[in-house]
Formats: structure tokens, C-alpha cells, sequence
């Protein structure tokens, strides 16, 4: 059937994918080749994992924080304060805390990945590396993807624990929510599997984020112009991406890890 | 096979297009070991989009190029691998990486193929940028340098590898006169001393005085001339003709 490939967008969105996929195929066949400069990997994980973490750290607190804040005051007209703890806890470790992340960090780092390889693309950097018979995808791509597989959950981690952190403050501290209570309920109500699930979102997450940016990289054109709109694709790309990735992950992983009841 | 007997590459019928439009209308061409080739043209005309067809950073619509009797017009990014260390490029502007210093920058082709002793790497680095002129430069970043220091840094990159060819696109443009001589005679002395086949592409006949021993001339996607320089100063073709001294056609 012609008629939905002849619309340019239909097109593009055709190749993107098979460009997309392609590289993420050659990205995961050099993994498990054991092509991987672990070398290139540590100092990547420096820049994305550690370089991250205020990011990351100022998203959990101020989100955490407001949304306590907000579901308190719903839930307080309801004589139920209490289970602040829980709807926080749970809203962060299955969808907040990836997500958020996630966004933060396809800003920071998607944006970084592809306005680097686009300028190396560009000043004929990556030819000269094909030219020294080095494999870009090894030595740039394999590096930033392993790094985003090892540090995103990680930033995953450290977001809800910041986010939990400030929710305990503003609840108790603030708002006068009994302490006692609220890490009770929070304690009762949050499982295990809702942390897998966050771990197992942030490190899909990673790999859209690296793939992404490295793929928009690799494809930029037209000098500084191009680096400037791959750089703003990246981020696009990459953050839709996520969002929309998100509710087919909550879909499947709510068979595997279904929601839980409280351990009374 | 000796380093100066035989053809190190033959191409034949290499076509290329870009957009629609035809660069490259079949090109056959023979490069012999061991000696300097100037591929002349006008800008534009498709003589930096040949060379990358050399080192497969362009795979070619259609015909065939067999560098040292191997076919690599099919060869994907892998199995290229092995002719490219055998074969340098010295891109127009260099191409250094320019999130390294000169020393990372010569030292990497080393420390890609696995050479692990820093005393050997350094020993090589030093002879490299001495050999280009640029000794005590090794701890500047590629922005600090000029046009021509860039050029000779990334010189030094090629040829700490040992390359048997080298390709060289346009390796005096925009460098004052002094400096292109300084890469020409080196161009010369790897060849004279190394025995490195050499495919420089240029629209320099200076440069091209200096460094051939066969030159061609590409136009129109084909290849119009190719021989000797003597021959190249001794053709009453008007083409080359105008191109030897630098004649226009167009009306004032």
C-alpha cells in the first residue's frame, strides 16, 4: 500500500525508526561482543551519573515536596493524612521518580550526546575516526549507552530517596501529619516490585535517552545549524519518546508487578 | 611484492551521485606503489568525494576499487577495518579531535591498536612531531593551534601508524606559502624515504610541481588526463591548458 508512505512525515518517521533501530541493533550486538572501552564507559559515567545528581537531586526534592503538599490538602478534607505516605511513595517509585528523571536527564545528557557527536560529525571527526579504522559505534555510542544503563537507575534511586525525603519533611514538618503514621502506611503500602519497576523503567529509559541522542548526533548535517537542531531533537525525541514508552511499560509491568496491598 | 612495483589500487568505473546529480561518471584510474599521484580539478568537481572512496568513507553507487588486490566497494564498516591501517587520510582541516590535546591526538592510533607502553608511545609520538616541526607542542589543545600547526598535528596522527598510502585532501589549502612548503617536502621525503604511496588531491600546481610523479586531472566526473608531469606541461589540450595557468573563460 503506497498511500501512507507517500506522506513526507510518514516518510521520515519510516526511516528515523529504521535509522533509530539500526543503531541500536549494532549497539547491543558491539555490547555483547564485548566491544566496550571500559575506560570511555568510566568517564562517561562521571559525566552523565555524577554530573547529573544536582539535577536530579533539586527534581526529587521540589516534586516530592509538592506533591505532598497537594495530595495532602485533598486528602485532609477526608479526614485521611495518613495515607499521604503511601500515594506519594508509590506514585514516585512507579511513575514519578523514572519519569522525571528520565526528562532531566534526556535535557542534560541527550542534548550533550548529541550536540557532541553532531560537532565531531560535522568537522569530519567521525570520518577521521572511520579513517583510523576506529568503529564510532564502539567508541562513542557503546560507552554513553553502558554508561546510561549503569547510571540511570542509580539517578533513578537517588531521586525518589530525595523526593521521599522531602514528602517526610513537608508532611510531618509542615503540614503536621503524624510521623509515626505517615512512615507506617508509607512502609506498609510500598513493595519491593514498585522498586524494580522504577529500576526497570530507568534503565529503558537510559537506553532511549543514549540512542537517541547518539542517533541524532550521527545524522547531523549543515554545520552549526544542523548540531543546533539536532541538539533541540534530541530532546524532543527523546522526552516524547519516553512518555509515550511509559504507558505501554506501566501496561506490561502492571501484569508482571501488579499493584499491591497494604502488609498489615 | 616490492614497496615500488605493481598498482596499490585500481579503480574502474566508480560512479557516485548525491541528490540527483552525478559527481563521479565512471572512473577508472590506476594508483602505482610506491609513488606520488596529484588528482587535479576544479573545486567542486568531485576529487575529495573520489579519495573518500578509497578508505570506503563512501561506499560508491557503482563500479570497483581493489586496494592491494582486495575488492573493497562491498565491504561493510568491519571488514574495512584491515585497509584502513594500511592506508592514512589527512583530512582537509585536519579532523583532529578537539577534545584532546596534540600528544592524545597523535597517540591515539597507537593506543587503538592496543600499544599499552607509555615510554614506546611517547618515543613514537615525539619522532612524529618531529618529523612535522611541531616538537614541544604536545600539551596544546587542536583550537590553540594555527591552520598549518593543525594540519601538521594531524599529519603526525597519520604517519605514526606507518601507513603504506597515504590520501592527502587538499593539504596546502588555505596555508601561507612557507608552510605549504614545509608539508610538500614532506610528502616528498615519506615517499623518497618510506617508500608511502602518495594521492594528493589539490588544485595547487605549485604544490603539484613540487610532489608528482603522475598527475590527473578529473573533469566533468571523468578522469580527462592523467601521465607524467612533464607530459601534463607538454599537453596542447586547451583544458589543461587554462588549468595549468589558471585561465577563465568568462566575460569580464
Amino acid at each position: 500500500m503506497k498511500f501512507p508512505y507517500s506522506f513526507p512525515v510518514t516518510r521520515a518517521f519510516s526511516l528515523y525508526m529504521g535509522q533509530a533501530s539500526l543503531l541500536a541493533w549494532e549497539t547491543f550486538t558491539s555490547i555483547l561482543a564485548g566491544r566496550i572501552r571500559w575506560r570511555l564507559v568510566l568517564r562517561q559515567v562521571v559525566e552523565i551519573g555524577f554530573g547529573s545528581q544536582a539535577v536530579v537531586i533539586v527534581t526529587g526534592v521540589f516534586t516530592g515536596a509538592v506533591f505532598t503538599a497537594q495530595i495532602f490538602f485533598q486528602f485532609n478534607a477526608l479526614n485521611m493524612s495518613t495515607a499521604v505516605g503511601p500515594v506519594v511513595s508509590v506514585a514516585l517509585f512507579r511513575e514519578l521518580g523514572p519519569v522525571l528523571t528520565g526528562l532531566m536527564v534526556a535535557g542534560r545528557v541527550g542534548a550533550a550526546m548529541s550536540a557532541e557527536i553532531g560537532t565531531m560529525k560535522v568537522t569530519e571527526q567521525i570520518d577521521a575516526l572511520r579513517a583510523l579504522a576506529v568503529n564510532p559505534i564502539d567508541y562513542l555510542v557503546v560507552p554513553r549507552a553502558v554508561a546510561m544503563m549503569i547510571s540511570m537507575p542509580l539517578l533513578v534511586g537517588e531521586c525518589i530517596f530525595f523526593a521521599l525525603s522531602a514528602s517526610y519533611f513537608v508532611a510531618t514538618r509542615i503540614l503536621n501529619v503524624n510521623s509515626v503514621f505517615f512512615l507506617h502506611h508509607m512502609e506498609s503500602y510500598t513493595h519491593s516490585k514498585d522498586m524494580v519497576m522504577a529500576l526497570t523503567k530507568g534503565f529503558v529509559f537510559a537506553i532511549i535517552v543514549a540512542i537517541v541522542g547518539c542517533q541524532q548526533g550521527l545524522t547531523t548535517r549543515n554545520g552549526a545549524v544542523g548540531v543546533g537542531r539536532s541538539t533541540t531533537d534530541a530532546v524532543v525525541i527523546s522526552s516524547l519518546t519516553i512518555l509515550m514508552v511509559n504507558f505501554f511499560l506501566t501496561m506490561a509491568l502492571n501484569i508482571v508487578f501488579p499493584a499491591g496491598t497494604a502488609r498489615y | 611484492m616490492s614497496p615500488t612495483q605493481g598498482n596499490l589500487i585500481e579503480v574502474r568505473g566508480l560512479r557516485q551521485a548525491f541528490g540527483g546529480q552525478e559527481i563521479l561518471r565512471g572512473v577508472d584510474i590506476d594508483i602505482p606503489r610506491g609513488k606520488t599521484l596529484v588528482l587535479l580539478g576544479q573545486s567542486g568537481g568531485g576529487k575529495s568525494v573520489f579519495l573518500r572512496h578509497l578508505i570506503g568513507l563512501i561506499k560508491p553507487l557503482a563500479g570497483s576499487i581493489r586496494v592491494d588486490g582486495e575488492e573493497i566497494a562491498g565491504l561493510d564498516e568491519r571488514e574495512l577495518e584491515p585497509v584502513r591501517r594500511k592506508i592514512g587520510m589527512l583530512f582537509q582541516d585536519g579532523a583532529l579531535f578537539d577534545s584532546m590535546t596534540v600528544y592524545e591526538n597523535v597517540s591515539f592510533p597507537l593506543r587503538e591498536r592496543g600499544l599499552r607502553d607509555e615510554k614506546v608511545i611517547r618515543r613514537k609520538v615525539e619522532e612524529s612531531l618531529e618529523l612535522v616541526s611541531l616538537s614541544g607542542q604536545e600539551s596544546k589543545m587542536p583550537a590553540n593551534l594555527s591552520g598549518g600547526m593543525r594540519k601538521r598535528a594531524a599529519l603526525a596522527r597519520v604517519i605514526i601508524s606507518e601507513p603504506s598510502c597515504i590520501l592527502y585532501d587538499e593539504p596546502t589549502a588555505g596555508l601561507d606559502p612557507i608552510v605549504s612548503d614545509t608539508i610538500n617536502r614532506l610528502i616528498r621525503r615519506l615517499q623518497s624515504h618510506l617508500h608511502v604511496t602518495s594521492i594528493v588531491v589539490t588544485h595547487d600546481m605549485i604544490s603539484t610541481n613540487h610532489i608528482a610523479d603522475r598527475v590527473a586531472l578529473l573533469r566533468s566526473g571523468t578522469i580527462h588526463f592523467e601521465g607524467t608531469l612533464s607530459e601534463l606541461h607538454g599537453s596542447s589540450d586547451p583544458i589543461i591548458r587554462d588549468f595549468i595557468e589558471g585561465r577563465s573563460h568568462e566575460i569580464d
